[in-house]
């Protein structure tokens, strides 16, 4: 299984926990199966449309993914704050 | 003792006071947020807070104890699986029978709790009415920010919506119609349609003891209606400029109203560099203007729109602004004199008295 890791706000609304082995084909998929899993994460991700929302970044083994970016059994993914200002 | 809840862009402030003297920062919360609007029920005495994260989306959230744990709101979202996301929540405003409370947000989205806050309710007819694929967004979103009840009469509402127009109903949000009448809009062509609804509200409240009257402050005119909302009255050629964002009045007088006047559209600060707020008290056919107390000079403050609020009425009423610049003016005699509550917030949102 892959592992979603968390920091900051999202660790705490899964119950403190930060890493998350789920299965899923893309990240999309692993973070549905992350809202499933963690229903307090609803919304804070994904938007209503179940688009990452526009200042999240979440990244596979470092680098940086999209929605629709293929991940296999033994990724990283990390998903982060996007940084803002300069 | 005066409590008000500024919402800025760096988290929500509880100050606390007596008019005349500065008052003091009691809380803090969501420090580094921005906090767009937060009121307390004044029948349950619970907080309520829009908090629109950057990063994780707008939300709603209530405690008892500003400084204590704040919970998040459920039901705060657009269906699932749509073309469109909720971009924020604009306004909370109590409903006129117990428990109930309206949030109005952006894309133009009515939302209920009939809870006190905890769980919250789209507003179907509204989310689905078949204009909605016209409407368009005003210069700050799609937003809808002015809920305005009817005292007594929990199944009328009206609503303000940027740059939608005004929307009534009479059956608890079941159906809605538009009451635009008399509404003129500058920046429209000549040749736009008369029953256009592409006007752009900025605020909107109602006279509790004659219900059936409401003010406006439109974007370019401030308008009266004495029907409630069907039609409206241009009242604003007496000010230095009619363009502005908030307005309050005394709820023991209908024929008051107080609005804070920005040069233009294009140039949305205090003309000439003094801050004055305009009273009427004969229903817009005469204004006064408002600056003991206030910078005369050399003072460019933008004031938005839910950053001006009221306590009491009568000779009584408090009235109290925020701008931008992280100042807060208050009044404790309905305008007479002022003095400053706060400075150096962050920028002011919104301003509720509790």
């Amino acid at each position: 299984m892959a592992v979603v890791k968390l920091r900051g706000p999202l660790k705490q609304l899964a119950g403190g926990r930060s890493e998350h082995p789920l299965h899923g084909a893309t990240i999309g998929e692993l973070l549905r199966a992350l809202e499933r899993d963690q229903p307090a994460l609803s919304g804070w991700i994904l938007d209503e449309r179940g688009t990452i929302r526009r200042h999240i970044n979440v990244f596979v083994n470092g680098e940086y993914g999209r929605q629709d970016t293929p991940v296999e059994p033994d990724d990283r993914i990390d998903v982060l704050p996007a940084i803002s200002g300069g | 003792m005066t409590e008000l809840l500024v919402g800025t862009k760096k988290g929500l402030f509880v100050l606390e006071g007596e008019p005349g003297a500065a008052f003091a920062v009691k809380a803090r919360a969501f420090a580094g947020e921005p906090v767009e609007y937060a009121m307390r029920d004044p029948r349950s005495g619970r907080l309520l807070a829009s908090v629109t994260s950057p990063f994780y989306g707008p939300k709603i959230w209530h405690a008892d104890d500003p400084a204590g744990d704040w919970q998040q709101a459920e039901g705060v979202a657009l269906p699932e699986g749509g073309d469109a996301a909720l971009e924020r929540i604009w306004v909370i405003v109590a409903g006129a029978d117990d428990g109930t409370l309206y949030a109005g947000g952006d894309p133009g989205v009515l939302f209920a709790s009939r809870d006190g806050g905890a769980t919250w309710e789209l507003n179907r007819a509204l989310w689905e009415h078949p204009t909605r694929p016209s409407w368009q967004p005003g210069g700050g979103g799609l937003c809808l920010h002015s809920i305005v009840p009817w005292p007594g009469e929990p199944g009328r509402l009206a609503l303000g919506i940027s740059a939608v127009g005004v929307w009534l109903t009479d059956d608890g949000g079941e159906t809605w119609r538009h009451g635009n009448g008399g509404l003129a809009a500058r920046y429209l062509p000549e040749e736009a349609p008369a029953n256009t609804f592409d006007l752009c509200v900025h605020c909107m409240h109602r006279s509790p003891r004659r219900p059936e009257r409401l003010f406006l402050q439109f974007h370019g005119g401030v308008y009266r209606s004495d029907d409630a909302g069907e039609s409206w009255t241009a009242i604003g050629d007496e000010l230095p400029s009619d363009f502005g964002f908030p307005l309050t009045l005394d709820p023991a007088d209908p024929d008051s109203a107080y609005v804070i006047p920005l040069a233009s559209d294009q140039d949305r600060v205090t003309p000439g560099g003094r801050v004055r707020v305009y009273e009427t008290r004969d229903a817009g056919a005469t204004w006064t203007p408002r600056g003991d107390g206030l910078p005369g000079e050399h003072a460019y403050l933008t004031v938005l729109r839910q950053a001006f609020d009221r306590a009491g009425e009568g000779e009584a009423l408090e009235l109290y602004f925020g701008a931008t610049s992280g100042d807060v003016f208050g009044s404790g005699d309905a305008g007479a004199t002022w003095f400053t509550a706060a400075s150096r917030l962050p920028p002011v949102y919104s301003v509720r008295t509790a």
